[in-house]
């Protein structure tokens, strides 16, 4: 591959358009379906399927723990993850800007095919675009996915009075880490994104059997919007503990200083699950075989008390609602 | 030797076990008040924790929080936040402000909609970078809308200082500083407010020292209690003027001891009188005009001055909140943000029509978000 820096001929659809894709993208993703280079890829599921897309900017490009292409791969794959179902097939479109280093591109690919280990899922088609200097921030990725159910019925609307609600790991790492990363906030830290593939462990609690009723990744919004949106949809009451939320120091830190509340912060592999009552104990032990989840907690539980409301409960007796975040997260004044 | 964790500095200010033993001792104590007590936090940050924490719902019914006015972005009256925006859509500005300035709505538009248009507007975490930001860009003109009490004055007269030490020239500021005694003045004046102590804010008087408080008991034989902003300052602070209440005395206490002398700070002091002056008057939002109770910028910087620099682009005329807005009312203690008509219908925080919705640091803004459980 020649040239450091994405030229605008790469995406134009001749030869330098077909040497990026065959240099690149094909010696990383290689698949017999991606290779055949059809105008589609053609598939054959063997059950239901589920199917999601999601496009990915985030500055900066890497960060602590992860990079854009990383979260683009994660990100739909636990998407999938999340309605139960095992992610077969991505497609990946990327929109580069003119200029962008070919390396950090590279290094993005593979990213992307690294974390495509982890899940067994195969990028089987795609797009390329490049964009004149200033009309793109460095490269858009956006991924497909389709996933094969392994297990039905997972949604908000069928959370259950009692149900126990656990969350994976400790919370708002993503949002933390991206927010050190940026410009502007000078801060030594070893803090790192959550960003991860969750597939393993979703499969390992629906292979013994735990009961689960409602699953998602606590993503932008973070803890609080799952939370609420689970209550909306079920029309129930999501309370919790807030001595049972993990909450790591460094994110606490930058929580403290900034204003801001954990609850609200992103996360990228971090998931909330409600499960029966008399599941939770083994759903605890499932997720406890992945690293990524040794900091599972059990941290409330679903009821009647206040219809369509998170309610969190302090441990000196005082208890307020946990309301979605509004707008963007702005640090606090004094 | 133990390394010290960040956690350290605020777990104790959080322990359960502190917060309830607070609970009921000023439970115990306020058996003894032969009236109601109504105590106002003049601090937006107070009244965050107060709501955050559910310190309110910890409390005997015969002691009421009042919420105060001291939230700088809450206070702010539309036509300064219409200057904020006239100043951004003025060619080759970049406007820096702090926080959630950017997304409050002046008469016909708010910061967070005219940089969607595309004009340059930047939220800061520290003006420290705005010399940076001068100086990368010397093309512009980078006009600081500067906002906060006395807290954050001191580190715009540093950065004053530095931009007239390293050259500086395209670095303009909008003054917006307020204090906070004149207010509390004005709202023991009017009879009708219901106020019987006040919190008074920790890092205000970091800066300022607790003496700027002192005539407060000694005009209104009202106590000040000056508090830091963890649960178990504040149940701290109103055990001591519950105290203060039940023995009969009116005196300014410093439970926040950890940083407030009675002299402040008095660099930073010098630091603001060098390169700042009283203004004659100032326009609260929900309150009105209070003498003396802002800051602007003195004559010999004026050069700097975006008030002066930009008089052309800037309009003055006073612009007053919705009609239904009882956020004056709220703020004097003669009304809870639920008893308003619009609260949480035709005024919340994304729509704010008055000044207590505006910040999550307003009244009505904290017992949206977190209060109406019980």
């Amino acid at each position: 591959m020649s040239g450091k820096e994405i030229q605008l001929s790469q995406g134009g659809g001749g030869e330098e358009m077909n040497s990026l894709i065959h240099g690149l993208f094909y010696k990383h993703f290689s698949n017999d379906i991606l290779t055949a280079a059809e105008d589609a890829a053609v598939l054959k599921p063997e059950g239901k399927i589920a199917f999601t897309t999601d496009s990915f900017t985030v500055s900066p490009i890497f960060f602590g723990g992860g990079d854009i292409g990383k979260l683009a791969v994660a990100g739909t794959v636990n998407d999938l993850a999340m309605m139960g179902a095992k992610p077969l097939w991505l497609s990946a479109g990327f929109i580069i800007e003119e200029g962008f280093a070919f390396g950090d591109l590279e290094k993005i690919v593979e990213s992307m095919a690294k974390e495509l280990e982890k899940s067994g899922a195969k990028i089987v088609c795609g797009d390329t675009k490049v964009v004149p200097r200033g009309s793109a921030d460095g490269i858009f990725i956006n991924t497909s996915g389709i996933g094969e159910l392994r297990s039905e019925g997972i949604s908000a609307h069928n959370l259950r009075v009692d149900d126990v609600i656990i969350v994976s790991r400790d919370i708002g790492r993503h949002g933390a880490a991206i927010m050190m990363a940026r410009e502007g906030i000078d801060l030594q830290s070893d803090l790192k994104s959550d960003c991860e593939t969750l597939w393993p462990a979703v499969e390992a609690m629906i292979d013994s059997g735990v009961r689960i009723r409602a699953m998602r990744d606590a993503t932008r919004g973070g803890l609080a919007a799952v939370l609420n949106e689970w209550a909306e949809a079920s029309g129930l009451c999501i309370e919790i503990e807030e001595e049972q939320l993990p909450v790591c120091e460094e994110v606490r830190g930058i929580c403290e200083m900034l204003g801001f509340e954990p609850y609200d912060l992103a996360n990228e592999g971090t998931f909330i699950i409600s499960v029966h009552p008399d599941d939770a104990t083994l759903a605890l032990e499932s997720l406890s075989e992945y690293p990524f989840c040794a900091d599972a907690s059990i941290i409330g539980s679903v009821s009647r008390e206040k219809r369509g409301k998170v309610i969190l409960r302090s441990p000196w007796g005082s208890s307020r609602y946990l309301e979605l975040p509004k707008g963007e997260l702005l640090p606090r004044i004094c | 030797m133990k390394t010290l964790q960040l956690r350290d500095l605020y777990d104790r200010f959080r322990d359960p076990a502190t917060i309830k033993g607070l609970a009921a001792l000023i439970a115990e104590d306020a058996k003894r008040l032969r009236e109601p007590l109504h105590i106002m936090e003049v601090c937006g940050g107070h009244t965050h924790t107060i709501m955050k924490y559910g310190l309110n719902q910890l409390l005997p019914e015969n002691i009421e929080f009042v919420h105060g006015p001291g939230c700088p972005v809450c206070i702010m009256p539309k036509e300064r936040i219409d200057n904020a925006v006239e100043l951004a859509n003025i060619d080759g500005v970049i406007l820096c402000t702090l926080g959630d300035m950017i997304r409050v709505p002046g008469s016909g538009s708010s910061l967070a909609n005219e940089r969607a248009k595309g004009r340059d507007i930047r939220s800061l975490y520290s003006p420290l970078d705005l010399i940076e930001i001068a100086k990368s860009n010397p093309e512009k003109r980078v006009v600081y809308f500067a906002i906060g009490f006395e807290t954050t004055t001191p580190m715009t007269a540093a950065v004053i200082k530095r931009a007239v030490k390293e050259g500086v020239k395209n670095l303009f500021f909008h003054i917006n500083h307020v204090l906070v005694p004149p207010p509390m003045h004005i709202l023991m004046a009017d009879e009708e407010a219901k106020i019987d102590a006040f919190i008074g804010p920790a890092h205000v008087s970091v800066i300022t020292g607790s003496k700027i408080y002192e005539p407060f008991p000694e005009k209104y034989s009202t106590p000040v209690v000056v508090s830091g902003f963890e649960p178990v300052d504040v149940m701290h602070s109103i055990a001591m003027i519950v105290k203060q209440k039940i023995e009969g005395r009116a005196e300014v206490e410093v439970q926040y001891s950890r940083s407030v002398s009675r002299e402040g700070n008095v660099a930073a002091q010098r630091m603001i009188e060098e390169t700042m002056e009283v203004r004659e008057s100032f326009r609260w939002r929900g309150i009105g005009d209070i003498e003396k109770s802002a800051l602007r910028l003195r004559d010999e910087y004026r050069d700097f001055d975006a008030e002066a620099v930009f008089a052309d682009y800037l309009s003055h005329e006073p612009i007053d909140d919705h009609k239904l807005c009882i956020c004056g009312t709220i703020l004097k203690g003669l009304a809870k943000p639920y008893e308003c008509r619009v609260f949480g219908k035709a005024c919340t925080p994304n729509t704010p029509l008055g000044s207590c919705m505006v910040s999550s640091e307003g009244a009505c803004n904290a017992y949206y978000r977190f209060g109406g459980v019980s």
